[in-house]
């Protein structure tokens, strides 16, 4: 209101001008330029791995992008060994069917502390919450003793138990479901659902953004994980893709070519998943990163 | 079910509840509590994994304390720490603050800086690697001698090796910390900019009055998560010093390669968990004292 009492001074009355009428000076395009030149710096590392292992053994010494003689001869090298499509395989199973389950988990936990009023509900949020602060390295070892107790060692299953439920995850969604009204679920109510019937179809489909946040950061989670895959198997069977690709390296020692076929292959395809769904993808970031 | 329809819409709401809640208040007390305090009287005892476990009480934390290793260990972890953090967040901001006024190809030049955020940490582990390998083989020494600058030794170098092993951590994580910071800028009201501007604020003054201080929760929670990031790390040492781990001399080593390499190749589990407890009592402190720190200013 006040603002338009405030009279502009001559002076602030051309500065603004002058800023909405040169859209583009000298500063903003020495600004968008060194930003660009800053992101291509920023890809160059993978560019480069991308095109090493397109090169030939001899190839790799050289320093252009673009490979004299492009080759696929690297990739079906690593490929036919097979191992790789195993690795492959046990990640994608291991890591979507954690997310799966802590997206399932998280949410209705979540739900449960948010939507519902009963005696001890405080507690088992403090309680959940508090295991933020454990971090995994503290919990490898006894995770081990206790995977070695029940056979769980060189399974999925074993690979898979700590990352069922997660913490992180329980809080986000129980902001989240903060914003549902809860006369939605009142008159679901009245309509005579009953409570899983309200969480699974009026609740959730209200907070499916948040829902695709926590699956993307939890796949990508599981998809990299490396120390408790590296800690819980030791049959190359069941290794996952960076456990794999560890030994893989660690064989080839100086076959660089083969070192970064091996790596192209693990990180292709989040690339890919990236590319595909970059807009959901750094949405869902923003959200997990300033609600968590 | 006849007792269920007994029940008031209160009681059957608590009834739902728990039942809810069945599964996972068993999953957090048998795969989180209980392995928390596993670990912690594990730390008290003595056990090759093998034998029976012996009450050795505080041995294992002498034995730390009393241990070189450890202290090096210890000031690797918090070298990763305060050269981390700090690059990390102000490269980020930098592009943040920049990238929020860029209109043009806004999309294209943010999916760039935020590629490496979706790679493999052990594919790039191994990538960077390769670059840091002595001429004819390394890419960054080729390039160097392309300049006719002489070699740089990078993890070869007691005092050079722990720098090139943070770098991709780095280069991988500003992505993340770009994007949580545009969201915090966009995040500030424009009228604060409007009053500043018809002030005649200029941009220096607007940066360090407004912006940066508004930004404070941002800041705090990119403090903290990336500390923890960096005192937690393991997955570049362990794949960038396979031939060595922690080396050359343990110069790179940090303290959860050191509780892999006591738990699961010299199986002293007793001592291993003495060292996990030392790490949670670290990342505890450090993140408490950085909220008190930042809160309070």
């Amino acid at each position: 209101m006040s603002m338009t009492e405030i009279k502009p001074s001559s002076a602030t009355l051309e500065k603004q001008r002058s800023a909405s009428y040169s859209n583009i000076n000298p500063g903003k395009i020495i600004r968008w330029t060194l930003l660009f030149m800053g992101g291509v710096v920023m890809v160059m590392p993978i560019v480069y791995m991308l095109s090493t292992s397109l090169k030939w053994p001899h190839e790799i010494y050289n320093l252009s992008i673009i490979p004299d003689e492009p080759t696929l001869e690297n990739y079906i090298f690593v490929l036919e060994d097979g191992r790789f499509y195993k690795w492959f395989v046990n990640s994608l199973i291991i890591a979507t069917a954690t997310t799966v389950s802590a997206v399932l988990f998280d949410s209705m936990v979540g739900y449960t502390l948010c939507k519902f009023s009963f005696r001890g509900r405080m507690f088992v949020f403090i309680a959940i919450l508090s295991t933020l602060m454990i971090p995994t390295e503290m919990l490898v070892i006894p995770w081990y003793i206790m995977a070695r107790d029940f056979g769980w060692l060189n399974s999925y299953w074993g690979i898979m138990f700590p990352g069922m439920m997660t913490a992180f995850g329980t809080f986000l969604m129980k902001q989240f479901f903060e914003s549902v009204p809860d006369d939605f679920l009142e008159a679901a109510r009245i309509d005579g659902l009953n409570e899983f019937q309200i969480w699974w179809s009026v609740a959730m489909p209200l907070v499916t953004p948040a829902l695709s946040a926590l699956a993307i950061f939890v796949f990508l989670g599981n998809w990299t994980a490396f120390i408790w895959p590296l800690i819980v198997t030791n049959s190359p069977d069941l290794y996952t893709l960076p456990v794999g690709l560890t030994t893989f390296s660690v064989e080839q020692s100086v076959q660089w070519e083969l070192i970064m076929t091996g790596a192209a292959l693990a990180t292709i395809p989040t690339l890919i998943v990236f590319l595909v769904f970059q807009r959901y993808i750094i949405r869902g970031v923003v959200m997990a990163g300033l609600k968590g | 079910m006849l007792g269920y329809r007994a029940l008031s819409i209160k009681q059957k709401q608590v009834v739902w509840a728990w039942g809810f809640l069945a599964l996972p208040v068993l999953f957090y007390s048998i795969i989180r509590f209980y392995p928390t305090f596993g670990a912690i009287v594990l730390s008290f005892q003595d056990w090759n994994l093998l034998g029976d476990k012996t009450w050795n009480g505080i041995e294992n934390y002498q034995k730390l304390f009393a241990d070189p290793v450890f202290w090096k260990v210890f000031s690797n972890t918090f070298l990763y720490l305060i050269i981390g953090t700090p690059l990390s967040l102000v490269f980020s901001f930098i592009v943040a603050y920049n990238l929020d006024k860029v209109r043009f190809m806004h999309g294209t030049i943010r999916a760039l800086y935020f590629l490496p955020f979706m790679t493999s940490t052990v594919a790039m582990a191994w990538l960077w690697r390769w670059f840091y390998q002595p001429v004819p083989i390394g890419l960054f020494n080729n390039m160097l001698a392309t300049m006719a600058i002489p070699q740089f030794p990078f993890l070869r170098s007691t005092f050079w090796a722990l720098p090139s092993i943070l770098a991709p951590a780095l280069w991988a994580g500003l992505g993340f910390q770009i994007i949580i910071f545009m969201a915090g800028l966009r995040a500030i009201p424009n009228t604060y900019y409007e009053a500043a501007r018809i002030d005649g604020v200029g941009p220096w003054t607007i940066l360090w009055e407004i912006t940066l201080p508004l930004l404070k929760p941002t800041i705090v929670f990119l403090v903290v998560f990336s500390s923890i990031g960096f005192l937690r790390i393991f997955d570049q040492v362990f794949n960038m010093t396979t031939n060595d781990p922690g080396g050359p001399l343990n110069s790179t080593k940090p303290l959860v390669l050191m509780i892999y390499d006591t738990a699961f190749n010299a199986f002293d589990m007793g001592y291993a968990a003495a060292q996990t407890v030392v790490l949670f009592t670290i990342l505890l402190v450090v993140s408490l004292v950085q909220l008190r720190i930042m809160r309070s200013r």
